[in-house]
């Protein structure tokens, strides 16, 4: 036999281990942009949680002459249409949206990953009927039913929250069930299979863990949509009339931008910056979490 | 195609069961506000109401005469406005559906040439202009932005219509004038609407653009001596359009939504203005129809992305389906 | 003896990275003459796509040619306008594939594809370049051709592909075809097609063929002369028969030993040689002093790993140059 030479390619290079949380944080730090925006969420979140509480002028109440402009008179943003004071209006608004946005964003994400990890992981009629339901709410024009609900069940906080989530699960379905019916078929799970683990627990903790990376990118981003959401309904006079939001805000002053603009631009601002840092934490997130895509 | 169209019927069929079904179990019905309407009235009055409403029937049967209806495009009279459900629609959807395929078409034309454009130089400042605007159009609240763009171009610098779809001064006009009217009211609404999409077409197409740009019948293109310019957008763009369409396919009912707020904005005459008032003042046979149309228009552009995504692409065509 | 068609003469080519300049190629230099075919046969990654791809003009945007000349038909392509090389390629040096399955345009039928090229460089109109298109899948031996000049590349094989490619290729007669591994990806019947319709048609044309691979048998099967490259140089040059029958350099035996039914004595065994062993060194050790292959040589002495060997006839084979400190002689 003549000797053989290995024509052979690079040799392939060992998979990928799984990143630990330090080596993700590192990336994550090593974007600049999404630390700015963390650190910018964080004082948001700040000044939502403890502001009300520093500042504890009633955003309900007549304080001033309406349409102060900012920084007269000792009212830092001003005053709105009623001589309400903006400021108060925006720290107590800031509450009511940031909690709104969590705790929808929760729970579309719950309803997304049981819709889709059902769907993946057994396939067959379930999948059907399940990715069926999911493209119904697809079709739904989301706000317009969210607005129909609001209005047949009463404008309360836990109606619109519950009004957002229940239309806004569809695309962490999609992707929950992406990751599912990849990862089902690698081999750790049918070793675990093999290994006698239940459904459940194949489901839980086998699987889920490991299609996580991406529905926490998509989990982030939802915070941030049901957020622009709500500030959708509240905008439209449909949300809760007894608190205050940044959409409300909005909604309520836009009939006089002539007169003092700034009422409808800073509300607007609060949101557009909120959103925005929530968007560059789920990109630094996104690119921390698939180290692969980061080449494009 | 035709599985398709029936498969998009029954999603239709599902969209009316559940908001009939969903506005039979709220509390209250068209009796309570009509009575509250005319400021009370008494228990006969009511059920009298409810007669003529059939209301006083089990809800199958109730459901079974909605969907008999809704099937000859008769949606129910609307107390509120005083006219048949399907005429008030049909006032309103050509508003919304000239709106909505606007927006769609600009936000598609512009963010497909700034995505080829900034593909064309991945790091250059375009690229990273492409990417901040992306990032405005995900992150500003749509109605903030159409407020914004009303202060800065309708009332700092009048260039643009405050408010209407057509300038009642030219109700007489040639109908030209009266189509540039039109075009000149629904620019700024159209621009609002797309700001959301826009990016995010342009950023899809970049990314699509350059995977396309690495591929091998790129090589095979240069190597036939063709220019730069007829690689990227004879051979290259065409490849790269698939996941932009199916992704503006996606986006209709976002759009639909999306297209509500603006109205309310630009006082648009269209189903969204139609449907705040409708909600408002709880006038369920109006709710209900709008939310047909409005499902129904997701549904038609969702046809539509499919023919489209025929056009582009012979594999998907050569599947009979 | 005229000028050769194409001589291309210490062509080096660099990319530029991240972490600095890397040697690609370093000092390639070969000739062709008209209707000649010739083969370049290393491992992947020893050069030889990246010195077609610098004939063509179109190495990646990361790499440039450093130095050297491509003499062809009396201008230099080395330094030759972008716009002048957009008329050469396709026209006078065209290129096939190695991946029939992905180098045509999906979205686009066969037939206008084939008919580009004639638009572009023949100006013909869209329907006289539409009927040599039907003319072209005939000549490649596309059964049929009339009705199929309408096909989407996903509805042929990729044997039929492949012939699409070369179909492409050799619309405008060019003078140079450059073949990259155009059958390693197809059965091995559908292989020996293809070879016979790039002989017959090459012959036909008179055109000059450089058949990139990696499969000694395709060379023994397709090429007069052979350049064995490795590491970005070239190793080892000649007629085929005479490598073939008496490789110098201990690469090339090598290659050759891989598929012994090929060499021209078969009843002879070739000396057992040692395993060689080991994959083609980094890209960032290219272009050092030394012999690149020392490391996987079992003949290697203190001088390969030091120095760069200069290539050198081989005594008897006038065409024949290896470049190695201690070449095999006379044969096995």
């Amino acid at each position: 036999m003549a000797g053989d030479l290995k024509i052979s390619e690079p040799e392939p290079q060992a998979p990928r281990a799984q990143h630990p949380f330090r080596e993700v944080l590192q990336m994550f730090v090593g974007n600049r942009a999404a630390v700015v925006a963390s650190v910018i969420l964080m004082l948001i979140v700040l000044a939502a949680v403890f502001g009300p509480i520093l500042y504890p002028t009633d955003p309900f109440e007549m304080v001033w002459a309406p349409f102060t402009p900012p920084g007269t008179d000792g009212f830092i943003l001003g005053t709105d249409y009623l001589g309400r004071d903006m400021l108060s209006g925006l720290l107590n608004g800031g509450r009511v949206s940031l909690t709104i946005g969590l705790v929808a964003a929760l729970m579309s994400v719950f309803i997304g990953i049981s819709f889709g990890a059902l769907a993946g992981f057994y396939r067959g009629v379930v999948e059907e009927v399940l990715m069926r339901i999911t493209e119904f709410f697809q079709v739904l024009p989301t706000l317009l039913f969210s607005m129909v609900i609001v209005a047949l069940f009463g404008a309360s906080l836990t109606v619109v929250t519950i009004a957002i989530g229940i239309v806004s699960w569809t695309a962490v379905a999609r992707i929950t069930r992406a990751e599912f019916l990849r990862i089902r078929e690698l081999e750790y799970v049918t070793a675990s299979r093999a290994a006698g683990a239940s459904n459940m627990v194949l489901m839980t903790r086998v699987i889920l863990p490991n299609a996580l990376p991406p529905i926490i990118v998509q989990a982030a981003l939802m915070v941030g949509s049901a957020i622009l959401f709500e500030a959708g309904l509240a905008f439209l006079g449909l949300s809760d009339p007894n608190v205050v939001s940044w959409g409300q805000i909005i909604g309520s002053n836009r009939t006089y931008i002539l007169d003092a603009s700034f009422t409808v631009t800073i509300p607007g601002l609060a949101i557009f910056v909120t959103v925005l840092s929530i968007s560059l934490i789920g990109d630094g997130l996104n690119d921390a979490l698939n180290p692969k895509l980061r080449r494009r | 195609m035709a599985v398709r169209a029936g498969y998009a019927l029954a999603l239709l069929l599902a969209v009316v069961i559940l908001n009939f079904t969903l506005i039979h179990i709220a509390p209250g019905d068209i009796a309570d506000t009509i009575a509250g309407d005319m400021g009370g009235a008494t228990e006969e009055v009511m059920a009298q109401i409810r007669a003529d409403y059939g209301l006083d029937k089990p809800f199958p049967v109730q459901l079974g005469i909605y969907l008999g209806n809704v099937v000859r495009l008769d949606f129910g009279y609307s107390f509120f406005f005083n006219t048949p459900v399907t005429s008030l629609i049909a006032e309103r959807l050509p508003a919304t559906l000239l709106l909505v395929f606007t927006a769609q078409i600009f936000a598609l034309v512009i963010g497909v040439v700034l995505g080829v454009i900034s593909a064309r130089r991945p790091h250059g400042l375009l690229s990273h202009f492409v990417t901040l605007l992306a990032l405005f159009g995900y992150s500003a609240p749509v109605f903030w932005t159409g407020i914004m763009l009303l202060i800065g171009l309708s009332l700092l610098l009048p260039l643009f219509p405050v408010a209407g779809m057509i300038d009642v001064a030219l109700i007489d006009a040639p109908l030209w004038r009266q189509y540039l009217s039109v075009a000149h009211h629904l620019f700024l609404p159209a621009l609002t609407l797309a700001s959301i999409f826009l990016a995010l077409y342009s950023r899809l197409t970049r990314a699509s653009m350059l995977e396309v740009l690495g591929a091998d019948y790129i090589r095979t293109a240069r190597a036939k001596g063709l220019s730069e310019r007829d690689t990227v957008y004879r051979h290259a763009l065409k490849n790269s359009l698939g996941p932009v369409v199916t992704l503006a396919g996606l986006q209709f009912s976002a759009v639909v939504s999306g297209a509500v707020l603006v109205e309310t904005v630009f006082s648009w005459p269209g189903l969204g203005t139609l449907a705040l008032q409708s909600i408002l003042a709880r006038d369920t046979p109006t709710i209900l129809g709008i939310l047909f149309f409005s499902a129904l228009v997701v549904i038609v552009g969702n046809l539509l992305t499919d023919l489209a995504l025929r056009l582009i692409d012979p594999r998907i065509r050569g599947g009979g389906g | 003896m005229a000028t050769p068609l194409l001589e291309v003469r210490d062509l080096g080519v660099r990319f530029t990275t991240r972490d600095g300049q890397v040697t690609v190629l370093d000092d390639v230099s070969f000739t062709l003459e008209r209707g000649e075919r010739i083969s370049f046969v290393g491992e992947s990654g020893c050069g030889k796509s990246m010195t077609a791809l610098a004939l063509m003009g179109l190495l990646p945007a990361m790499g440039q040619v450093s130095g050297g000349s491509i003499n062809f038909k009396g201008e230099d392509l080395a330094t030759a306008s972008e716009a002048r090389m957009r008329q050469i390629r396709g026209n006078e040096i065209s290129m096939i594939f190695q991946e029939p399955m992905t180098s045509l345009n999906p979205v686009f039928t066969i037939g206008r594809q084939i008919a580009e090229v004639l638009q572009l460089h023949r100006g013909l109109d869209r329907r006289t370049a539409r009927a040599r298109a039907i003319d072209l899948l005939e000549a490649v031996r596309i059964p049929n051709a009339a009705a199929r000049v309408d096909d989407y590349p996903h509805q042929l094989s990729g044997g039929q592909r492949q012939r699409v490619m070369i179909a492409i290729a050799l619309a405008c007669e060019p003078e140079v075809l450059i073949a990259d591994e155009p059958t390693t990806a197809l059965d091995v019947t559908v292989q020996a097609e293809i070879f016979a319709l790039l002989r017959d048609l090459g012959a036909k044309l008179e055109t000059a063929i450089i058949l990139i691979t990696h499969d000694m048998g395709a060379v023994a099967q397709m090429a007069e002369r052979m350049l064995v490259m490795y590491a970005g140089r070239r190793v080892e040059e000649g007629r085929v028969a005479d490598i073939i029958k008496a490789p110098a350099h201990p690469y090339t035996r090598g290659l050759i030993a891989c598929v012994p039914h090929i060499s021209t004595d078969a009843t002879r065994r070739l000396e057992r040689l040692p395993e060689i062993d080991g994959i083609v060194p980094p890209i960032t050790s290219f272009g050092r002093d030394a012999c690149l292959f020392a490391p996987r040589c079992g003949r290697a002495s203190e001088v390969c790993h030091g120095e760069r060997p200069a290539p050198a006839g081989v005594a008897g084979h006038k065409a024949h140059s290896v470049a190695c400190w201690h070449p095999h002689e006379g044969g096995a």
